[in-house]
């Protein structure tokens, strides 16, 4: 019993690695001779009694239709050799390779007929044109001047360009070390604390920043998120020093929703 | 009299079907020519053939399959494409005026020969290693997606190139690769 059930998983084996060595010729383009056509029918043949189950049948099924389409690119490969088109691969790279652009350009010429062809706006065209052209504004319109206020040139203070926003009041890079020094701080014994526990402050636009700030911070290689999917919980892992993961590993973005019904949720639960 | 009436008239329509272009791709299936006039159209671009001759231009006839070894037959043609293309050759002066350098010239001469020297079917890649040799390695990129996009080659999922409907109507492969392997390099 246990015999005929290696047999089979042998078989199965040995017709897996027909359909891949079939589907490496079709799809890469190899020479289809490079198949023995004879030795895999024996080898399909010798297997088949063994196929009982609809999945074990179909494998074999696969396997002759695989092997069909190699025999059929064998067929086109002795019907291309026959004819007049067939020209030694190798021979014309040589002599591509041995031309000059002006002369691959030239001969290219003496066989190339481009195609006449002329292009007119047609009816249809023509009444959107017109639909467009009527719905258009004048130009006196559309061209309206924006009216402005003259104001007196003058000095400005650091700080009223920090009111207005157009100064930082520490620069980013800055404001990213001291979060990260309150990370490291606020971490538990395991190195680790609870997203929500770090993000989370008295009011949402301050929960959003915080969020914001966070994401800087697993991007440059600060910290890192550890997601727990059943539990359906997130942890943020300071690092001692900045890693550069770039280059390294694939980067995955992680979505997390900070919406303002969650903040409530989290508002609630701290009491 | 009547009948060279008759003919003058289709040929007349026969060059307006066939020079103004009604679809994205240029060319007129056939049975289109049949349907607008009549059954005897094959005659009918034959006599517009020989007039377009004298303008160094022909009318082409590409089959959906393989060219017929004899006659073809109605419903071959019915299947065909007909368009209207330069007889002769053209100059390297005429290429300048319809947009293309002599660098996507010789790129296109070299990816369409290979490709056929392939049986029709080459990877990328190797069309791009071929190209690197004659073109500069941030030209091949663009030039490839050009040629693709004219409807010169065509691309599949596998990253394998073919040769696409306009290399059909527009290039003469056999002369191409005959001109090419005659050459002295």
């Amino acid at each position: 019993m246990s015999s005929k059930r290696q047999r089979k998983k042998l078989g199965g084996e040995h017709l897996q690695r027909v359909i891949d060595l079939c589907k490496s010729v079709e799809e890469r383009g190899l020479d289809p001779f490079t198949v023995d056509v004879d030795d895999i029918i024996t080898v399909v043949r010798k297997y088949f009694p063994e196929w009982e189950l609809p999945r074990e049948l179909c494998l074999d099924a696969e396997a002759i239709h695989h092997l069909a389409s190699v025999i059929k690119l064998q067929s086109e490969w002795v019907k291309h050799r026959s004819t007049s088109f067939y020209t030694d691969p190798f021979l014309l790279e040589e002599k591509i390779r041995k031309l000059s652009k002006e002369k691959l350009a030239r001969l290219f010429l003496e066989a190339w007929h481009p195609i006449i062809e002329l292009e007119q706006i047609s009816p249809h065209s023509l009444a959107e044109a017109l639909k467009y052209w009527q719905s258009l504004l004048p130009i006196s319109e559309r061209w309206l001047k924006t009216g402005y206020l003259e104001m007196e040139t003058g000095a400005t203070t650091r700080e009223e360009l920090i009111k207005l926003k157009i100064v930082a009041e520490k620069a980013f890079s800055e404001e990213l070390e001291v979060f990260w020094k309150e990370l490291k701080q606020k971490v538990d014994g395991e190195g680790k604390i609870q997203y929500w526990d770090f993000v989370g402050a008295d009011t949402y636009p301050e929960t959003i920043r915080r969020a914001y700030m966070t994401s800087f911070l697993v991007t440059y290689g600060y910290a890192t998120l550890e997601v727990h999917q059943l539990e359906e919980e997130i942890f943020i892992k300071p690092f001692e020093k900045p890693k550069s993961m770039l280059g390294k590993k694939q980067m995955i973005s992680i979505p997390v929703s900070i919406s303002f019904e969650e903040w409530m949720r989290w508002k609630e639960a701290q009491g | 009299m009547k009948r060279k009436a008759y003919y003058a008239r289709k040929i007349k329509r026969a060059a307006h079907i066939l020079f103004y272009r009604r679809h994205r791709r240029p060319g007129v299936k056939g049975w289109e020519l049949r349907r607008r006039l009549g059954s005897d159209y094959p005659k009918v671009l034959k006599i517009l053939d020989n007039h377009l001759e004298t303008l160094d231009l022909q009318i082409k006839t590409v089959f959906e399959e393989e060219k017929p070894a004899g006659e073809p037959t109605l419903e071959q043609l019915d299947k065909a494409r007909f368009y209207v293309t330069i007889r002769g050759g053209i100059t390297p002066k005429e290429t300048k005026m319809m947009g293309w350098r002599i660098d996507d010239i010789a790129g296109l001469a070299t990816a369409i020969s290979y490709i056929i020297s392939k049986k029709g079917k080459a990877p990328r890649e190797e069309v791009e290693d071929l190209l690197r040799n004659k073109l500069p390695g941030w030209r091949v990129d663009i030039n490839m997606d050009r040629y693709i996009r004219s409807g010169y080659l065509a691309e599949d999922e596998n990253k394998q190139l073919y040769l696409d409907w306009r290399t059909r109507a527009e290039i003469d492969q056999k002369a191409l690769v005959d001109l090419l392997l005659g050459t002295e390099s």
